[in-house]
């Protein structure tokens, strides 16, 4: 396996397949936590960290356990009960080692558990084969690698909106069309221009 | 002075009714509509809303896990410490989503392929934690299964406007038996008219523009409400505001007259 797998992961989870603007995922914390920069940042952040371990970890819990036992039926009950529980950890830790981050990063973690980019790109990995695709445990480095792209993804969308929402507050937009109405056409077109760099790969 | 009082109504009077069933179910429909009030379960209202079928299952599953997780939810609120609250009532309407989902994979495969990864995200839809933790944890089993239900056709409602205009939009016409597990396949709407066919709102862009101009639109009517209450109040304002000043210049004619 070559490294062009890896590159052709991150760059078509970052921006062909866009998390938010193509599939849809994280709209809630898209639309929520957009409105300054700063926070923005944070989130996603977050998210990157979380998505990443996530998706490494549902992998494993999906090809060395639930199918092996042959209970991958109940696969959504187990990854959402692994983030979950997954995120309680990851505060914990944040919270023993680095205050400075925890205060950065602290309120946005409960928030994760119920964004559904986590657990929609961590269901993305298992429906998408990469075990078919390139064996089981070279699947789940290519699993890891487009969990990190597609929180890349994540992570630009939600800068360049939240610029774009900075400088909305201080336009003249008619009244009916003011806060959230404006900034989901501005989505819209986003998602136009994203739409653009179908053909990159 | 009688009919001048009738004319304009105190606007302050609030009419005192008792919240009754009715109301309970209501309220999700209208007032407080998960999607277009509280903007909860966006992702599906955005991703699946691309024809009116796909919309419309959607709702419909929506409305049976939110229905069934707030009737258990209401039944073991008292056996869950508050601290756990949260994954435990996780792991139950997980449980449902994976039921609807078994369900919807042998009875209606069209369907669960269109819809796709959105099943199992049911999990995470905002809406169905979110009444766990505000209507079912602190209410009975019956008055949560109206709330689930109301609440749930509130969105099913808001995804079909949703799903009409863009299906509209995109193709020009409305077919009805695709993908739910029907025995006919009709074409509701047929305008044949190609200047609809705007393709940008088969895809994402159309999602986000489509939600976005229905916002606006309530919030124009709700702008309009506010308005006319408002000068409603002001008209009520400046009625009392005459009434004094008349029953003063009585008062000071009487009292001329019985001084003279």
């Amino acid at each position: 396996m070559s490294l062009e797998v890896f590159f052709v992961a991150i760059i078509s989870s970052m921006l062909i397949n866009n998390v938010v603007l193509m599939r849809f995922l994280g709209v809630c914390p898209f639309l929520g936590v957009s409105k300054k920069t700063e926070s923005a940042i944070g989130m996603s952040a977050a998210v990157m960290f979380v998505m990443v371990v996530a998706s490494f970890v549902t992998y494993l819990l999906y090809y060395y356990v639930l199918e092996p036992v042959g209970i991958t039926y109940i696969s959504t009950i187990a990854f959402i009960l692994i983030i979950a529980s997954l995120v309680q950890l990851v505060e914990m830790f944040i919270k023993k080692f680095s205050k400075k981050l925890y205060k950065g990063l602290g309120i946005y973690l409960p928030l994760i558990v119920t964004n559904c980019a986590i657990l929609g790109v961590a269901e993305g990995n298992i429906a998408q084969g990469y075990a078919t695709d390139y064996g089981v445990l070279s699947g789940l480095w290519v699993a890891t690698t487009s969990a990190f792209g597609a929180a890349l993804g994540f992570g630009l969308v939600m800068f360049l909106f939240s610029a774009i929402r900075e400088r909305l507050d201080h336009t003249d937009v008619p009244p009916a069309w003011k806060g959230l109405p404006v900034s989901l056409v501005t989505a819209g077109i986003m998602a136009m221009a994203f739409l653009g760099l179908g053909g990159m790969v | 002075m009688a009919e001048n009082k009738k004319a304009v109504k105190n606007p302050n009077q609030k009419k005192k009714k008792k919240a009754t069933q009715f109301d309970n179910f209501f309220k999700g429909v209208v007032r407080e509509n998960p999607i277009f009030v509280f903007l909860l379960g966006l992702c599906p209202a955005l991703a699946v809303t691309n024809t009116l079928e796909t919309a419309l299952g959607m709702g419909i599953l929506v409305i049976f896990v939110l229905t069934a997780s707030n009737l258990v939810v209401s039944l073991i609120k008292n056996l869950i410490p508050d601290q756990i609250q949260i994954p435990a009532y996780i792991v139950v309407i997980a449980t449902f989503v994976t039921i609807v989902g078994l369900l919807t994979e042998a009875y209606a495969f069209e369907l669960h392929q269109a819809l796709g990864i959105f099943i199992p995200l049911i999990v995470v839809n905002c809406l169905i934690m979110g009444r766990a933790t505000a209507y079912a944890s602190k209410n009975g089993p019956f008055n949560s299964i109206i709330d689930g239900v109301g609440m749930g056709v509130g969105f099913m409602l808001a995804m079909m406007l949703i799903g009409v205009s863009r299906e509209i939009l995109a193709t020009g016409a409305i077919t009805f038996g695709r993908y739910l597990p029907l025995p006919f396949e009709v074409s509701l709407i047929d305008t044949d008219m190609y200047m609809f066919n705007m393709e940008v709102f088969v895809g994402p862009a159309g999602g986000f523009i489509m939600i976005g101009v229905f916002l606006a639109i309530f919030t124009a009517i709700g702008n309009y409400n506010k308005r006319k209450k408002a000068e409603a109040r002001q008209a009520w304002i400046e009625q009392k505001k005459k009434e004094a000043a008349e029953r003063k210049k009585r008062k000071a004619m009487e009292e001329a007259g019985d001084s003279a």
